[in-house]
């Protein structure tokens, strides 16, 4: 077994755009759920609208920071059409309609009627949006390497989406540190604790939960974005398992902690590609690359489910906090 | 201190003395008047209430039996509950369908029968929670301490010394869902004076309250009044409502029945049956009752009754 690059694609994962974009997607849905007790099961749907709302601006020749918009703009339209009629509701109403929402659009942009805007079922190649972003890349051509990780300066997988992307996840820890300390996050917590509490101390919790619902949003059509930038817009890329994965991550780093989030973002990574490198170089011929991927993904169930059952506070989360009965 | 409890006290019955004692009656000083107030679910008229003012400043006590529709009418007063018909009013101002947050910030909170401590925040940050004119809450703003620190020092003053009050000071780093039942009623009403508000109204502030408990929280009541503050409270406890209360409104079957002062109500016909029924005095072992003459004499009553009812609805 080559414990050498075995380590060392794990270690690649630590840093890879897509943990960055899982990690976004996850303080995203930690707004939703960690601080608010909004039970989002449609993630992915934001992340969606983000990453299509990008790529198809691009594609009429808008500039990066328009298209950006036009993701982010995408995504809040999403959470006030889900929000307004479900807000208003018990919480359980909003997981069963933001998980058939999420689908609902992952559906119509793979249609095959909307080929014209989306790509259908191929979705939009890498080509075909990634030009202007990679042209705002300052560094010089060709690729560099530090240590064993050899990357593009530019160019798709590449340092430079490296650099913005974990550039986004530090911005996002931090106003998310803020506002969770802030009296706005302390409303929220009010509203998770029991709604009916808060409005009756003259809040207007629908409100609240709104710009909860946008702004977290907002964090996953970013996640969203540079989820797809390595490699290509998918619909189906962005379907329930996406939003499963999230939903890991989040319980795995901690609900309602500022850095939980990124940190269950890198462990699953790295704990995933370490099982697959692992099976994959086992010297006995008892399982298949492709056995040993579905393999592993079996292995984050259970995970998952021992975390909830004996830690569901996460690795960051205060014990004491579960500890108390909820109602 | 003990004297001027008392004169205030005194103040409010002199003030009540000439009230007449029937339902609907009119007060000298009324903060809260209500108007043809219904609440029906599905076939069931939970609220049907007329006529109803209540005195400012004054302690008055809201009793029935269960079912009586207390708290359905406590819920539509304070924006909880939609009425299917009705008006009422707070300090001049028609509150009719006014959302429950609008509600509070006019100077109304409530707190609630089972209580809503937020269990898994700090006693302190319970508190914080109920202050209001805190610019940190929005979104935008909360994100520049500067903007808001100052606001914040104040409403954590104001929090401690509310606390030391109630006595829970001591908890104040603790989870409000460590506290015991009377801890947390205590710290429901604390937060809900964190509102600075006008009228205070406590659905049950008793149930659930270990008896050690209960005279301070009876003390806490008094406070609130001798501060210039109305309540309105739903008790079932006969003995809290005539220690504390100077005014009590009687319901029964959603509508109000009798009003009057807690000393003399419990004698009021109306209430009597209300409670035990018309006819608790009579003994079903009785033969007499047997008797085709009785029976329809009961029919007959029983009917007038159903009479009086439809014509009070119209």
């Amino acid at each position: 077994m080559d414990w050498t690059r075995i380590l060392t694609n794990v270690a690649g994962e630590l840093f890879a755009p897509a943990t960055a974009a899982y990690a976004l997607a996850a303080i995203g849905l930690n707004v939703h759920f960690g601080m608010t007790g909004l039970i989002n099961m449609g993630q992915a749907g934001f992340m969606l609208m983000g990453a299509y709302g990008f790529a198809i601006a691009t594609m009429n020749g808008w500039p990066v920071w328009a298209a950006v918009l036009a993701g982010l703009i995408a995504a809040a339209i999403f959470a006030i059409i889900l929000g307004i009629p479900t807000l208003q509701l018990r919480g359980d109403y909003l997981a069963i309609v933001t998980i058939a929402a999420a689908e609902i659009a992952r559906y119509t942009v793979r249609s095959s009627s909307l080929t014209w805007l989306t790509g259908g079922n191929a979705g939009i190649s890498g080509n075909d949006f990634k030009g202007s972003f990679q042209n705002l890349c300052p560094l010089p051509e060709g690729s560099w390497a530090l240590g064993p990780f050899q990357y593009s300066n530019c160019l798709s997988n590449s340092w430079w989406l490296r650099i913005v992307g974990w550039s986004l996840v530090a911005i996002a820890v931090v106003l998310v540190w803020r506002w969770m300390k802030s009296p706005w996050g302390r409303v929220l917590k009010g509203i998770r604790e029991d709604e009916d509490a808060v409005r009756s101390l003259g809040k207007n919790v629908y409100s609240y939960k709104m710009q909860a619902l946008v702004l977290g949003g907002l964090f996953g059509a970013l996640g969203g974005m540079i989820y797809v930038l390595p490699s290509a817009v998918q619909a189906d890329a962005l379907g329930r398992t996406l939003t499963f994965n999230v939903w890991t991550i989040l319980l795995l780093g901690g609900a309602a902690t500022v850095f939980g989030p990124v940190l269950g973002s890198l462990i699953m990574w790295a704990v995933l590609m370490l099982i697959k490198s692992v099976l994959r170089d086992m010297p006995w011929d008892v399982i298949t690359s492709t056995q040993a991927e579905a393999f592993s993904w079996v292995l984050v169930g259970v995970t998952l489910m021992v975390l909830v059952i004996f830690r569901p506070q996460g690795i960051l989360g205060d014990p004491k906090e579960v500890a108390i009965d909820g109602r | 201190m003990a004297a001027s409890t008392l004169t205030r006290k005194e103040q409010i019955a002199r003030d009540l003395a000439h009230v007449p004692h029937k339902p609907g009656s009119t007060k000298p000083d009324p903060i809260i008047v209500a108007d043809h107030v219904t609440r029906r679910f599905g076939g069931m008229t939970a609220v049907d209430v007329h006529h109803l003012e209540i005195q400012r400043g004054a302690i008055t006590a809201l009793i029935g039996p269960n079912g009586a529709g207390k708290t359905t009418l406590f819920n539509l007063l304070t924006g909880f509950d939609r009425p299917n018909s009705g008006e009422w009013s707070f300090e001049g101002t028609p509150l009719s369908r006014m959302s429950a947050a609008k509600v509070a910030r006019s100077g109304m909170v409530r707190t609630f029968q089972l209580t809503k401590a937020l269990s898994r925040m700090t006693v302190l940050e319970n508190m914080r929670l109920g202050a209001t004119g805190q610019p940190g809450e929005n979104m935008l703003t909360s994100l520049f301490p500067p903007a808001w620190k100052g606001r914040e020092d104040d409403i954590t003053e104001q929090a401690l010394e509310l606390l030391a009050r109630f006595k829970l000071d001591t908890k104040k780093d603790d989870f409000a869902g460590s506290l015991s039942g009377g801890q947390r009623k205590l710290l429901e009403m604390a937060r809900a004076l964190m509102t600075n508000p006008t009228t205070v109204m406590l659905d049950e502030p008793m149930a659930g309250v270990n008896p050690a408990l209960t005279q301070s929280l009876l003390g806490h009541i008094e406070g609130l009044r001798d501060e210039g503050m109305t309540v309105l409270f739903v008790e079932h406890d006969m003995h809290m409502v005539r220690h504390i209360s100077d005014w009590v409104v009687v319901m029964a079957e959603g509508r109000v029945v009798a009003e009057g002062p807690p000393t003399t109500i419990m004698q009021d016909q109306a209430v009597v049956d209300a409670y035990l029924g018309a006819h608790h005095d009579t003994d079903l072992g009785d033969d007499s009752l047997l008797d085709d003459d009785v029976i329809d004499q009961l029919e007959e009553e029983a009917e007038a009754e159903e009479h009086s009812r439809a014509e009070d609805g119209e």
